[in-house]
């Protein structure tokens, strides 16, 4: 589904992806792991358009999305979360979701202002969906939280309502950055099951960034290991947590003996 | 740093009491305005701050999808109210305007949004999106270039002349009777016409797509493109709508005061600024709060705090009391009236 090749990208000297190679079959869900500064949220903002890549090919489904503008690559069927939780505040935690679905709706600005029979239909229709998108995460972004803004809500509700936003682009593949950060123990629990829920139901293909290794053994098919822009690892959790390149980048060398 | 600021909140106070008390005293004695002209500054105060709310609100929705002032923006104003004019005259000349003032005024009115909408638009498009990447003071000098090439522009086209709307028919001239309370019937005129324009905007930005597609668009321009917003477009959006604001407060314009020239623009412009920081830059209910506020303080202000000093002429000092007034407001809430609302990007 996702197919990189040779992906390069540096800031003044600095690379951040240093040639990473990697795919993503579809209905998979894959962990991306590595320490501080290996390049894993950079990978998400390449693949994502905010970032031009200085070399290497990125191919959705087929098709290269290299130089696409972020809409069209939401458009072709990509959807992301930020680590830091980037959601519109001063709006409603249901416009969120409705603004959501503007990349997959067809009524321009001037039948908005008309108000024609079609725009209400659509309308209500993005309003249904958003609402329906909501309640897959149980009661917590329910009834009376839909016209309450997003700034009132706490931080694990902020993290749920931004992957709500991004599951109502309707993309196929989904890049979740840190989704259970700041969240308590049981919280994150209850994210994994979601995650695979996103896979199992919604059948969605799941690339997740995460530092927490318990969720990254609970949902991860398949783990990818960063280091300084390049995969130094890959494989079954198991394989990749007994890597000694793995141990290596997380815990450094050890001294020589002798 | 801090007691110093409240010595200067104190002694506002201080002074605004002194004033008043001064007033109330003349009052009782006999002397000042008489009931109907406190009402008549009122309502005054009332119209024109109206017409500042609708000015207020480009800047305001400009600042809060953008982030910088478009001082040009009371020059969009008087290209809607001066185009009117000519509109007006023709209509007078051939008789519609004493014959069906209503169809004549709207007619007018269609005329001035449309230039307004016009030249915000095209300001948008050739000045300030070339300098969209820039840092904003740059779009800000270059928006009061613009606000100079307009005003001559307009100048060397149609001369600098004021120019006089016809007279409105007798019924707007005259006081209507409302709730018991006689009011001159154009400013009456003018109060509904820009709470009805008000009423539309909020709906329109709270209720609509394109309302959605704004607010996000000023929260976080590279999510609103993530999310599929179209931001070009949306930005345009938002000019046209501030130009159509401004081009109704055109028409308004005329109605209270008549006369128009090519520098008309400009207090009124600086005055819609000022509201639309009294209350709380990048808020609209608060641009549309501020400008009446304004008004009313400029309306009623020099009588009621400067008389009581025993200031002569005190009517010609309504500027002074406007931009005092903001001020005042800064100096005891930073934010504005109402609060300002903010990007993700400012608020980082």
């Amino acid at each position: 589904m996702l197919e990189i090749w040779g992906l390069h990208k540096s800031f003044g000297g600095v690379h951040a992806l240093a040639g990473v190679d990697l795919r993503v079959d579809e209905g998979e869900i894959v962990s991306v792991i590595g320490p501080n500064g290996a390049g894993k949220t950079s990978f998400f903002n390449v693949v994502t358009g905010l970032y031009l890549p200085d070399g290497g090919d990125i191919m959705f489904e087929g098709r290269s999305i290299v130089g696409l503008e972020s809409s069209e690559i939401t458009e072709a069927g990509i959807a992301r979360t930020f680590q830091n939780v980037r959601l519109f505040l001063n709006m409603t935690v249901l416009e969120n979701v409705m603004v959501a679905q503007h990349c997959r709706t067809r009524a321009g600005a001037f039948r908005a202002v008309l108000r024609t029979p079609f725009l209400r239909k659509e309308e209500a229709e993005i309003e249904a969906r958003a609402k329906e998108t909501l309640a897959f995460f149980g009661s917590r972004l329910v009834g009376y939280r839909f016209d309450q803004p997003a700034l009132s809500l706490s931080y694990a509700n902020r993290r749920r309502l931004e992957i709500a936003r991004a599951m109502a682009t309707r993309p196929k593949l989904l890049l979740l950055d840190e989704p259970v950060a700041g969240m308590n123990p049981r919280e994150t629990a209850e994210l994994t099951g979601l995650i695979r829920k996103l896979r199992d139901e919604m059948g969605l293909t799941v690339v997740v960034i995460e530092h927490d290794m318990r969720v990254v053994r609970d949902v991860s098919d398949r783990v990818i290991v960063l280091d300084h822009g390049v995969k130094i690892a890959e494989g079954s959790y198991d394989e990749v947590s007994s890597d000694e390149a793995v141990i290596e980048a997380y815990l450094g060398r050890p001294a020589e003996v002798g | 740093m801090d007691s110093f600021l409240w010595v200067v909140r104190i002694g506002a106070i201080v002074l605004l009491i002194w004033g008043v008390a001064g007033t109330v005293v003349q009052g009782l004695s006999g002397q000042g305005p008489t009931g109907e002209a406190w009402r008549d500054l009122v309502v005054a105060g009332i119209a024109q701050g109206a017409m500042y709310g609708l000015i207020a609100l480009g800047y305001s929705m400009v600042y809060g999808v953008l982030g910088f002032i478009n001082f040009a923006h009371g020059e969009v104003f008087m290209s809607g109210g001066m185009v009117g004019f000519f509109v007006a005259n023709y209509l007078w000349e051939v008789g519609l305007w004493e014959t069906n003032f209503v169809l004549a005024i709207l007619l007018v009115l269609l005329s001035s949004i449309l230039t307004s909408t016009l030249v915000a638009v095209i300001v948008e498009r050739i000045a300030y999106r070339p300098l969209r990447a820039s840092p904003r003071l740059i779009p800000l000098i270059t928006s009061i270039g613009i606000s100079f090439f307009l005003q001559y522009t307009f100048a060397g086209l149609f001369g600098v002349a004021v120019k006089n709307y016809p007279p409105p028919p007798e019924s707007l001239r005259s006081r209507i009777s409302l709730l018991g309370l006689e009011i001159e019937g154009s400013k009456l005129l003018v109060i509904v016409v820009a709470v009805a324009t008000m009423v539309g905007l909020y709906l329109f930005v709270e209720k609509t797509r394109t309302g959605r597609s704004i607010r996000a668009v000023a929260e976080d321009k590279e999510i609103a493109a993530l999310m599929g917003i179209d931001v070009n477009r949306t930005i345009v959006a938002t000019f046209a709508v501030g130009g159509a604001m401004a081009g109704v407060a055109g028409t308004l314009w005329a109605l209270l005061f008549r006369g128009v020239s090519f520098i008309t623009g400009f207090l009124p412009g600086i005055k819609a600024f000022t509201a639309a920081v009294l209350g709380g830059i990048g808020n609209l209910p608060g641009a549309m709060a501020g400008g009446v506020l304004l008004g009313l303080f400029e309306g009623v202000g020099p009588q009621l705090v400067l008389a009581g000093f025993g200031i002569p002429g005190v009517s010609q000092l309504k500027d002074v009391v406007a931009f005092t007034a903001l001020v005042l407001v800064l100096i005891f809430k930073p934010t504005g009236l109402f609060g300002e609302r903010l990007s993700a990007e400012d608020r980082a």
